[in-house]
C-alpha cells in the first residue's frame, strides 16, 4: 500500500492532546511500514512548541501557521486542509468534539470514504479496510468494509489505540502554510466569538474520592433521593451521566464524562450506567469501579471490577440501610 | 424561518436489549420497539421554538421505507408543519454518504433557511450533517446545544466542547446544525396528537422525483459496508457478584470498605 498516512493532531495550551500518539499505533496497524505525517495548525510559538513535541514520534510534520487559527474553527481549516492533503490519502482524526466537527465535510471536499469512531482495524484487502465500530451505545460491535482506495477519512475513538511512547521518528517539520492559503481564506461564514466557561456547581466531583453516580436508569427524577441518601451513607458525591444533566435533574457540573467533567475518585458506583465511551471518558486514575445494572450485557460491566445485577431501585435502598446498620 | 429536520427512525435503546442474532448478520428486531432518534427529538423541538418566536415553517424529512413514515408523523404531532418520506430502492444499501446525497437533493427542491440534523444516531457515527454541509457547501456547526436567531442573515450558536465548556459561534444562514442533547426539553407528544395526524398524506419522493442517478447512491454508491454485528469476546470484565441480595452486600460492604469506599 503506497497510501500515505496523515494524522491531524489537536492541541490545547501548546501540549498535542493524547490521541497524537494513539493514531501512531492506529497507522501502524493500517500498514506496518506506513510513514505517518502529523499534520498541526495554529499559531505562533504555541504551535512551533507542539511542533517539536511531536516531531520525535512522526516521520514528518506539516505545520500550518496563520493567526486566524488561533482558535481553530473547522469551517477554516477544512478548506486549508483541502488544498494541502493529496486526494487519495488516508487521514487520521480523533473522534471528539472537533473532529466531529472537521472530519464529514473533509472527506466529502477531498471525495474520500469516510469511516467514523473506528476502535479497531483488521488488515486490508485489495484495497478495502476491515475495521470495527461499536453501535447501540457499546451494546453490539460491528465489522465493516471500507473502501479506502479512492482515499479516506477516518476517525478513532480516543482511547481505542495504544499511545506509542516510542519517539522513535524523529521527522522533519515543513511548512506548508503558504499553500494552505494559496488563493485566500474561506469559512469566514462561521466566526468564533468566545468560549462560555462550565458554570461552577455547589459540589467539586473532580476532587472526590468516592462518587455514586446515577443513570438514566434511575427512571424518575423523585427516584434520586435514594440515590443521595446512599451517598451520604458512605461519605461519597453524587456524579451522573448525561441524561440526567439533560433533563435537569441534576447540575451539568456533576457530569461525568467527555463533554463533562473528568473525576479522578477512588471509588465509583455506576448506578443505571450502560457505560458509554463518552462517559468512561471521564474517568480517570483507575478507579474501583463497582457496576449496578439490571442488564448483564450491559458495556458498563467490561469497565467496572465488580458487577451486581440488578434493579437499582430494589438494590439501592437495601444497600443504604445495611451501611447505616453498620455505621449504627 | 423555513427549516427542515431531518429524522431518523431507530430501534428504542431505552425500550431494548440489542442484541445480535443468530448469525450475525443483522441484530435481534423481532420484539424491538422502534422511535424517533433521539437526538431528532431536541432537534424538532428546537425548530418549533424558533417558529414560534420568528414565524416560518418547519417540514421533517426522512430517508427510509414505509416503516419509517410513523417518525415523520410523529414528529408533525409534536409541531412540525410538513413532513417527507424520501423513499426507493435504489436507497437500499447507502452509506453515511448516500443518505446525506439523497438529503441534498431534497434541499435542493425545497427553499430552505436552516436545516437541523441530530448530533448523531444509533449507529454513533455523527456524520450526516456534517456531511450534507459540505455537500451544499453551506456553513455547518455541530453539537450545537444553544441557538438564538440574530436575524434572517444569521443565527448564534453554542458548541459543546471538553468539560462543559461552550464554544459560541456566529454563522450566516443558510446553514446546517447538527443539535446536541439538553439544548431544550422536548416537548410531550400525547396520544391526542399522535390521533390528529393520523390520517394525513405524507408526501413520497423517489430517486427519480430527485433527480438522483442511481449509482451515486445505494449499494452501489456506498464504499463503507457493515458486515456483520458481533459481541466482542468478554475479556476480563467485573467480577459479578452472586447469591441473594444479602449475600451481595455482605460481599459488596466488605469491598467497599477495603477500597476506601465507606467512610
Ligand atoms: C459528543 C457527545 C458527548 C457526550 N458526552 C457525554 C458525557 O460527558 N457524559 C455522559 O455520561 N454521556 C455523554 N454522552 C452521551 C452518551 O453517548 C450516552 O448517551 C450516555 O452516557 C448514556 O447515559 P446512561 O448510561 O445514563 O443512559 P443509557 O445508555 O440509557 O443507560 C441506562 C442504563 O441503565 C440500565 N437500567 C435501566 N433501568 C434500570 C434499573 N431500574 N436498574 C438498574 N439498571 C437499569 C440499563 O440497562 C442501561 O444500561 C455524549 C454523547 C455525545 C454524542
Ligand atoms: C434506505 C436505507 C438503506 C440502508 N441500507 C443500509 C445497508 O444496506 N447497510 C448499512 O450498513 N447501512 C444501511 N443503512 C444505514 C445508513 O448507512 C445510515 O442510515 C447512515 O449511515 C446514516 O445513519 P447514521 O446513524 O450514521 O447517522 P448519523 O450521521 O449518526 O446521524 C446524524 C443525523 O443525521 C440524520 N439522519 C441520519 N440518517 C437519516 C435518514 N435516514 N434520514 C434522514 N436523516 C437522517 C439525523 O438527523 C441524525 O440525527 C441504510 C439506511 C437507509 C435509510
Amino acid at each position: 500500500m503506497a497510501q500515505q498516512v496523515f494524522a491531524y493532531i489537536i492541541h490545547k495550551s501548546g501540549v498535542a492532546d493524547d490521541t497524537a500518539l494513539e493514531m501512531i499505533t492506529a497507522a501502524g496497524k493500517l500498514n506496518a511500514d506506513a510513514s505517518v505525517t502529523a499534520v498541526i495548525a495554529g499559531s505562533g510559538a504555541e504551535l512551533d512548541g507542539v511542533c517539536k513535541e511531536v516531531a520525535s514520534s512522526f516521520s514528518e510534520v506539516w505545520k500550518i501557521d496563520h493567526e486566524t487559527l488561533a482558535y481553530i474553527n473547522a469551517e477554516v481549516i477544512r478548506p486549508m486542509l483541502t488544498r494541502i492533503l493529496p486526494k487519495q490519502g488516508i487521514v487520521l482524526i480523533p473522534h471528539e468534539h472537533f473532529g466531529m466537527d472537521l472530519a464529514p465535510g473533509l472527506s466529502v471536499k477531498l471525495d474520500a470514504a469516510y469511516l467514523p469512531d473506528a476502535v479497531d482495524f483488521e488488515g486490508i484487502e485489495d484495497g478495502k479496510l476491515k475495521a470495527v465500530r461499536e453501535e447501540y451505545g457499546g451494546q453490539v460491535s460491528t465489522h465493516v468494509l471500507c473502501d479506502i482506495s479512492q482515499g479516506a477519512v477516518i476517525t478513532i475513538r480516543p482511547g481505542s489505540f495504544k499511545a506509542d511512547e516510542s519517539k522513535s521518528a524523529g521527522g522533519n517539520i515543513v511548512d506548508k502554510t503558504a499553500e494552505a492559503v494559496e488563493g485566500g481564506l474561506a469559512g469566514g461564514v462561521r466566526r468564533f466569538l468566545e468560549i462560555a466557561e462550565a458554570e461552577v456547581g455547589d459540589v467539586d466531583i473532580t476532587k472526590s474520592d468516592v462518587l455514586v453516580s446515577v443513570g438514566r436508569g434511575i427512571e424518575e427524577e423523585e427516584n434520586l433521593e435514594m440515590v443521595f441518601d446512599l451517598a451520604k451513607a458512605m461519605g461519597a458525591d453524587v456524579s451522573c451521566s448525561r441524561p440526567i444533566v439533560d433533563a435537569k435533574w441534576l447540575e451539568k457540573s456533576r457530569q461525568v464524562g467527555t463533554s463533562g467533567k473528568t473525576v479522578k475518585p477512588k471509588v465509583y458506583m455506576a448506578l443505571g450506567i450502560s457505560g458509554s465511551f463518552q462517559h468512561l471518558g471521564g474517568l480517570k486514575g483507575a478507579p474501583f469501579i463497582v457496576a449496578v445494572n439490571k442488564n448483564v450485557k450491559a458495556p458498563i460491566f467490561q469497565a467496572a471490577d465488580v458487577g451486581i445485577v440488578d434493579d437499582i431501585l430494589d438494590f439501592v435502598p437495601e444497600l443504604t440501610d445495611r451501611i447505616n446498620e453498620i455505621k449504627g | 424561518m423555513e427549516i427542515l429536520v431531518c429524522v431518523k427512525r431507530v430501534p428504542d435503546t431505552a425500550e431494548n436489549e440489542i442484541e445480535v442474532n443468530r448469525d450475525g448478520t443483522d441484530i435481534e428486531r423481532d420484539d424491538l420497539v422502534y422511535s424517533v432518534n433521539e437526538w431528532d427529538n431536541y432537534a424538532v423541538e428546537e425548530a418549533i421554538q424558533i417558529r414560534d418566536k420568528v414565524g416560518g415553517s418547519i417540514t421533517v424529512v426522512t430517508v427510509g421505507n414505509e416503516e419509517d413514515e410513523e417518525v415523520v408523523r410523529r414528529e408533525m404531532a409534536m409541531g412540525a408543519d410538513n413532513g417527507i418520506l424520501l423513499s426507493d430502492d435504489a436507497f437500499n444499501g447507502s452509506d453515511g454518504k448516500g443518505i446525506a446525497s439523497v438529503l441534498k437533493a431534497a434541499v435542493e427542491k425545497g427553499k430552505y433557511d436552516l436545516i437541523l440534523t441530530g448530533a448523531q444516531a444509533d449507529d454513533g457515527a455523527g456524520q450526516v450533517g456534517g456531511m450534507l454541509a459540505a455537500m451544499l457547501d453551506w456553513p455547518y456547526a455541530s453539537l450545537v446545544n444553544l441557538l438564538e436567531v440574530i436575524d434572517d442573515k444569521k443565527i448564534k450558536v453554542g458548541r459543546e466542547i471538553a468539560g462543559g465548556n461552550q464554544e459560541m459561534n456566529e454563522i450566516d444562514l443558510p446553514c446546517v446544525l447538527s443539535i446536541q442533547t439538553g439544548i431544550n426539553e422536548p416537548r410531550y407528544v400525547g396520544i391526542r396528537g399522535i390521533r390528529k395526524v393520523a390520517s394525513l398524506e405524507i408526501p413520497v419522493h423517489t430517486a427519480a422525483e430527485l433527480g438522483i442517478a442511481g449509482n451515486t447512491v445505494g449499494e452501489s454508491g456506498a464504499r463503507m459496508k457493515r458486515l456483520d454485528y458481533f459481541v466482542p469476546d468478554a475479556g476480563e470484565g467485573a467480577e459479578i457478584l452472586e447469591g441473594s441480595t444479602d449475600e451481595i452486600i455482605d460481599k459488596l460492604v466488605e469491598l467497599l470498605k477495603a477500597k476506601g469506599g465507606i467512610k
